[in-house]
């Protein structure tokens, strides 16, 4: 698969540049510090939904999972429940949805897009459901808030936040997964064209499932993580139009909607790149107001020129290809 | 024949017409001439050029190099518009009809007449009256198109070109799914308007009916201009020998050798497409079986059901004497099938990958260590299929959307070579390739058949039917017409069955 991470990698390093020329506290400790934190996060959510992207298929209830799992994770300690039961469940319910939005698109056939989108409504109206609306705090769990948003010291004055372990342990095994296992080629196989996967002798309906469950198991975890990071839950925002950013960072990554494309460092550094967006716009001094439209406007130049050189290098290769004919 | 007056120019007339898609060279050099009132064949086998040749009179694309007249002026047919204005109009194999309107609002289709903005419906149905009156269609302008059988359909395509003032009807296979009756009413009708003066490029792969159509063939091979024949010298075996460029014995390399026990036995199989006909046939180690018919007679289904794409709804199936029922290809593959699709592009391969990930697609699991890519494994699979089918490839990297349609097809089948399978099915091996692939495969059908492989080949392609099988299914409806040894085998005798006349 094509990797075209140069593209996206000087996109991010320009912003950088620029930002760090402008403003000498953006490369503060603390600013990076947070920037790593906020990107490694949205990384995660954007590495979860590149597995069933890669399938040609999307998932619209992210933003909705991370909201559902932050609050009933409150509920359930705010009730005195042992953490670690209150960590498998929500873990295992993810898997669940995941589980059900693979059986109700391979089985059912209905469409991603449709499934998705019911599950972003419904999981989000669960979520003030079963928390009766009101914000929630994730109190008095040291070792866990330790866990999950502590910091580990690497240099004199600079600190790693720990969704970026998360973060590097999950990019690790995504991409030995996709480009070293037979599943990920499968995987690939089959979002570049299903029919032939599955003439070929795949089965395609469990390779289907198995993304979408990888996609809401990391979703999961990321609402774990959100939660904790936020220390508290808004069960009607939390997590509101995260499935946005996700997909943003996917498909600037390397991910065709299409299917079959995607590499894992992309959608990573693409969802630094959004993130430092965030950033620059603050500390370059920019109304915040133009914030959405500043990274919509980036991320859709972003594709077009992956587009326009991506055309251009097709006409190149199918140039070569003539070649020998012609020769003969 | 309609006399032409001396001197005046065609009425339309190529002049060495060039057309180059990536990794092939589609047509070079083709120069032809068609008179008025004259029915032209235009005949070779798939890939050699017939279909962009009439796409590029029909307007669909335009040509490279080469020059195109109508009455002796030079033109340019940059649209399909630009043909229709100049009387040009495509029939297409698969017809362009909205099922769901009736004759007459399919006929006027895109240019209505209108009576203050809205469809004068009067008008319409009148003149479609008249244009359904030539192609001799007896039907009332109100009938739904979806209603009527697909040779009446065919019919109301050739009445809507009339009515665009066609001088000139190219005809694309149009008689590839009609029944014999269907047929004989189109022949009838195509005679009709030669005597109106109108004339007919008529593209076709069944000789028995170009002679008894045509009053002149053109014969295309690879691209090229084989031959031409005047109205006296149109004979099969003169057809045969332009279109395959060599004798036929030649050609299709087939050492048949006694037959070993059966691989594959079906017992009363229904498949999803055809519920109500039951299939009973085997096939034996070392043979190659043809299936004949017409277009939808059921053979790709069959595959499909056999292949497990399409699983069966009632009968039973055995590979080796094993019971077997294959829910997905995955359990027909670990059955030993192995299946090559009528469509490559879509079924076949996956375009936008490598050689080497298309070749070992199929053998990735058998080789795997403990779930992980076995690299070698997979390098060796690929380079032995290049090697083994000679696919002409700048190498394994480079993606098979650029290959040409042989080098991808051959790929399609070699994929499959590293599983060993016991039985190869084939859905219209050597469809849209060149003369040297198609060799390839031939000699390849042989050769396994050779080392035991049980083979069963669909395939529309007559000459190919006649000169690979040992023995062949005609398939009609959905039924099996009738089985027919290589001893009787005749392009009469499997028309007759294709086209559901009783056996005899």
């Amino acid at each position: 698969m094509k990797k075209n991470i140069l593209g996206i990698l000087g996109l991010f390093l320009a912003i950088f540049l620029v930002t760090a020329l402008q403003n000498d506290s953006f490369l503060g400790a603390g600013n990076m510090q947070n920037l790593i934190k906020w990107s490694s996060l949205y990384a995660i959510i954007g590495l979860a939904v590149a597995f069933v992207v890669i399938t040609g298929g999307i998932d619209l209830s992210i933003g909705s999972v991370i909201g559902l799992v932050a609050s009933l994770l409150a509920l359930m300690m705010s009730k005195g429940l042992n953490p670690a039961t209150c960590m498998a469940l929500v873990l295992t319910l993810s898997m669940g949805i995941g589980l059900l939005h693979g059986l109700l698109i391979t089985k059912v056939r209905l469409q991603p897009f449709i499934v998705t989108l019911c599950g972003l409504l419904f999981y989000r109206g669960l979520a003030r459901y079963v928390t009766d609306n009101q914000s929630m705090a994730f109190q008095g769990q040291d070792t866990l808030d330790r866990f999950f948003s502590g910091k580990v010291q690497v240099a004199a004055n600079f600190f790693l936040p720990a969704p970026f372990f998360f973060l590097v342990g999950l990019a690790v095994v995504a991409a030995v997964f996709l480009n070293r296992t037979v599943w990920g080629r499968y995987l690939f196989a089959l979002g570049n064209n299903e029919n032939a996967a599955r003439y070929s002798g795949i089965n395609t309906d469990n390779l289907k499932i198995l993304a979408y469950v990888a996609c809401s198991t990391v979703t999961g975890l990321a609402g774990v993580l959100f939660g904790f990071e936020l220390n508290s839950v808004q069960p009607a925002s939390t997590g509101e139009f995260y499935e946005l950013y996700a997909i943003a960072a996917a498909v600037l990554g390397g991910c065709s909607l299409r299917g079959g494309e995607g590499s894992v460092l992309g959608v990573i550094i693409a969802a630094a790149v959004i993130r430092l967006l965030y950033n620059s716009i603050n500390m370059l001094g920019i109304s915040t107001h133009l914030e959405y439209a500043i990274i919509g406007g980036v991320i859709l130049a972003g594709v077009v020129t992956d587009e326009l050189v991506k055309r251009y290098a097709l006409r190149r290769r199918a140039a070569r290809a003539l070649l020998p004919e012609t020769a003969s | 024949m309609t006399p032409v007056a001396q001197g005046a120019p065609p009425l339309l007339e190529a002049r060495a017409l060039s057309k180059q898609f990536p990794g092939v060279r589609a047509l070079r050099g083709v120069s032809f001439t068609l008179q008025r009132g004259e029915v032209l064949a235009v005949i070779g086998e798939n890939g050699a050029g017939k279909s962009t040749l009439m796409k590029i009179l029909a307007g669909v694309q335009s040509p490279d190099g080469g020059e195109i007249l109508v009455d002796g002026q030079p033109v340019r047919i940059a649209s399909v518009r630009a043909a229709q204005a100049l009387g040009i109009a495509l029939i297409h194999q698969e017809l362009n009809l909205a099922d769901n309107l009736d004759i007459a609002a399919n006929i006027f289709l895109g240019r209505e007449p209108r009576r203050c903005g809205f469809i004068d419906r009067t008008r319409i149905a009148a003149e479609a009256r008249t244009h359904l009156q030539r192609v001799g269609l007896d039907l009332p302008p109100e009938t739904i198109v979806g209603t009527l059988p697909i040779g009446r359909q065919q019919l109301v395509e050739i009445a809507k070109a009339l009515s665009s003032q066609a001088r000139v009807l190219i005809m694309d296979e149009p008689s590839s799914s009609l029944s014999q009756h269907e047929t004989e009413t189109l022949f009838r009708v195509v005679r009709d308007l030669r005597a109106q003066g109108i004339s007919v490029i008529y593209i076709s792969h069944r000789l028995g009916e170009v002679q008894a159509l045509a009053d002149r063939v053109v014969v295309m091979r690879d691209g090229e201009k084989a031959g031409e024949l005047a109205r006296g010298e149109i004979e099969h075996a003169t057809m045969v020998r332009l279109m395959v460029g060599r004798d036929l014995s030649q050609f299709y390399q087939r050492h048949p050798r006694p037959p070993g026990e059966p691989v594959l036995e079906v017992n009363r199989l229904r498949t999803p497409a055809h519920p109500r006909s039951e299939v009973s046939f085997q096939v034996r180690r070392g043979e190659i079986v043809g299936v004949a018919g017409l277009v939808g007679a059921g053979r790709t289904e069959l595959l499909q059901t056999l292949f497990g794409v399409t699983p069966g709804v009632g009968g039973e199936m055995r590979m080796s004497g094993e019971a077997l029922r294959p829910r997905s290809p995955q359990t027909a593959i670990a059955a030993g099938m192995a299946l090559v699709p009528e469509d490559r592009k879509q079924h076949g391969l996956i375009l936008a990958m490598s050689v080497r990930e298309n070749a070992s697609l199929p053998s990735l699991r058998r080789d795997q260590r403990s779930g992980f890519l076995n690299r070698t494994a997979e390098r060796t699979v690929a380079r032995e299929t290049v090697e083994k089918l000679g696919v002409k490839t700048p190498g394994l990297e480079q993606t098979v959307q650029h290959l040409s349609g042989g080098n991808q097809q051959k790929i399609v089948l070699g994929k499959w070579l590293a599983l060993q399978p016991r039985l190869l099915l084939l859905d219209e091996p050597t469809r849209g390739i060149d003369i040297g692939a198609k060799r390839e495969i031939y000699r390849l059908m042989d050769q396994l058949a050779a080392e035991g492989v049980a083979v069963l080949f669909v395939s529309s392609e007559m000459e190919e039917v006649l000169g690979m099988a040992d023995r062949v299914l005609v398939m009609h409806e959905g039924q099996l017409a009738g089985e027919l040894a290589r001893g009787q085998l005749s392009e009469e005798a499997v028309m007759h069955l294709a086209t559901g006349a009783p056996n005899h």
